[in-house]
């Protein structure tokens, strides 16, 4: 019986080189990764346990995206505490404003995630970077933790499921269509415990920013870690990036799969997801019409580049809707600059939107774009439950940047034509 | 030790256990008097050591933050029964200490307000108020060993310790 990419990878990292489905291994970890909401809980921990070590200091990554730059007294004091830290064990990835971005787009972008890569983060969008064909999962701050003193995790070998993408995108519809569809199709925990593995003729049809928008959800239905097949488009974009050998992953021909579900790229138009769950799916289309208050173009899912030139080709040369407030969030610095560079920005300032430095800011509520009582957003994050932009009676319509935009322009929400 | 049940239904989320405009706290006293605070404003009012929190299935979804089973275990909750976990809750109550059962009959059968004895080590769920006994399965070894040792840094700590 052959093996799944997400069990390759596992096996890998494994003492004994072996990882049975369903079991327990104690892992290996190429890199563990914190933020300034996820580490201090960590730090405080370790001090509890008397633990002040790292088990290798370029292996261990901290960013400040979450609440940066500092929304109030103490989450710069929560800052200040991950910075000292940081200082003192000589962190050399350590990402403060100025340099940094979402983290989710910020490693893959600074090359420190390679195909084959075993990785956790204290943040539950760290599966984004199976995009680039690691295994990549989200944990809590314990184990960061744990994998910051001893270098290890553990983890229960998981069954997986294949996403067959038949067809190639087409139009509008992007790399959020894909996942929303997923989930639409499976629910929010129609993947728990799993892995999904995205393989097929599709594949190719899906940019890097599409597929880590894709990777990036796979936690919303539940998954354990979502996983891309190392291509010619994922050589491409490690290709001035990375600076190391890494292996290709390739899953088995006869490699089991508990389910397959086919998603006919070809057949997909704009979607959206209504709240309050990722998997409240449907046309974008069908919304049509319903009157909203702000739109959110950024984070880890959608603040690419490729997703700013979508917004800015529906932006360009109008006007936002009088009564909306739009909101655009280049994740990295580097996005930002090249954004800039282009003259997005540009066409964003010009329409009337705002224009932000990278920060999580609004996806969880946190700060820039916090919304007010029965207030609604359509918006290109990854999460839309019961008051997680705010107020407990605000709505988040979830959609790909090229909705949003149209939204935008429209004051409602809008598919572009 | 008996508590009494609060129940939820399916999908309740790390946004409702701690809400994100809370996340810069870190105290559990502090983040235990937001805990389900917009899903049940009055629960952190409520709620007594050793009360019950029943849950239909993925309690625990979304975000990674430690924050929510930190609220809930400051909160005086024994015992997390659900249908099922979202597994990165999963893996934090485990971490941190949580009592965390998975039994889909008594998550359905279990009302709010009922009195309810857990033993977590022996897997077993009593309904004081209706008589019904709930088994579920054990944990893995593994998991059964961080638990006993009291989290997943007390396990490497006693090891440091006793060593260098």
């Amino acid at each position: 019986m052959g093996m799944t990419m997400t069990r390759k990878i596992l096996a890998a990292h494994s003492p004994g080189g072996s990882a049975e489905e369903g079991g327990i291994i104690d892992a290996r970890l190429d890199l563990v990764l914190g933020s300034d909401v996820t580490t201090p809980i960590a730090l405080m921990e370790m001090r509890r346990y008397g633990l002040d070590s790292v088990f290798d200091p370029d292996r261990v990554v901290l960013v400040m995206d979450h609440f940066t730059p500092n929304k109030d007294i103490q989450a710069a004091r929560n800052c200040a505490r991950v910075r000292e830290f940081a200082a003192r064990h000589r962190i050399r990835h350590f990402y403060d404003v100025g340099c940094m971005g979402i983290e989710h787009a910020l490693l893959p972008e600074a090359g420190l995630i390679a195909p084959g890569d075993l990785v956790i983060g204290a943040d539950s969008h760290t599966c984004t970077y199976g995009a680039l064909g690691a295994f990549s999962t989200g944990v809590g701050s314990t184990d960061m933790a744990y994998g910051v003193v001893t270098g290890k995790s553990w983890f229960r070998v998981p069954p997986a499921i294949r996403v067959e993408l038949r067809g190639a995108l087409r139009g509008h519809a992007g790399g959020k269509d894909v996942i929303l569809a997923l989930i639409g199709r499976i629910g929010v925990d129609g993947a728990r415990y799993r892995a999904l593995e995205f393989l097929g003729e599709g594949v190719v049809s899906l940019s890097m920013d599409d597929r880590f928008a894709v990777c990036n959800m796979a936690i919303e239905a539940g998954a354990k870690n979502g996983i891309f097949p190392v291509d010619a488009v994922t050589r491409e974009y490690l290709e001035n990036r990375l600076d190391r050998e890494y292996p290709a992953v390739v899953g088995d021909p006869d490699a089991p799969y508990s389910s397959t579900v086919v998603v006919n790229l070809s057949e997909l138009e704009p979607l959206a997801a209504a709240p309050p769950l990722p998997s409240n799916v449907r046309k974008a289309g069908e919304f049509a019409g319903l009157p909203i208050d702000q739109v959110v173009i950024g984070s880890c899912a959608n603040g690419r580049l490729g997703d700013l030139r979508v917004a800015a080709g529906i932006i360009r040369g109008n006007k936002i809707a009088k009564g909306v407030r739009c909101l655009i969030i280049p994740a990295t610095q580097r996005i930002y600059l090249d954004a800039l560079r282009e003259g997005l920005i540009e066409d964003f300032i010009a329409a009337g939107a705002a224009v932000s430095t990278p920060s999580c800011g609004p996806c969880n509520g946190g700060h820039l774009g916090v919304l007010a009582d029965r207030e609604r957003c359509v918006s290109t994050t990854n999460r839309n439950f019961v008051g997680r932009m705010g107020a407990i009676d605000s709505e988040i319509y979830l959609a790909g940047p090229a909705v949003a935009a149209a939204s935008a322009l429209a004051g409602t929400l809008a598919v572009p034509d | 030790m008996a508590g009494t049940v609060f129940k939820y239904g399916d999908s309740v989320d790390t946004d409702v256990i701690l809400p994100a405009r809370y996340l810069a706290l870190y105290e559990p006293a502090d983040l235990a008097a937001h805990c389900l605070e917009d899903l049940d404003a009055d629960f952190s009012r409520r709620v007594r050591p050793g009360d019950i929190l029943v849950a239909g299935e993925n309690f625990g979804c979304g975000s990674s933050r430690e924050h929510a089973p930190i609220a809930i275990k400051a909160s005086g909750i024994a015992c997390v029964v659900a249908a099922s976990f979202a597994r990165i809750f999963y893996r934090n109550a485990i971490n941190i200490g949580l009592p965390i059962l998975e039994s889909p009959e008594a998550a359905e059968a279990v009302k709010s307000g009922d009195r309810l004895e857990v033993e977590v080590a022996k897997g077993e769920i009593r309904n004081l108020t209706d008589g019904a006994v709930y088994h579920t399965g054990g944990f893995p070894d593994f998991i059964g060993g961080i638990m006993a040792a009291g989290g997943l840094l007390a396990s490497i700590a006693g090891k440091a310790s006793g060593r260098d």
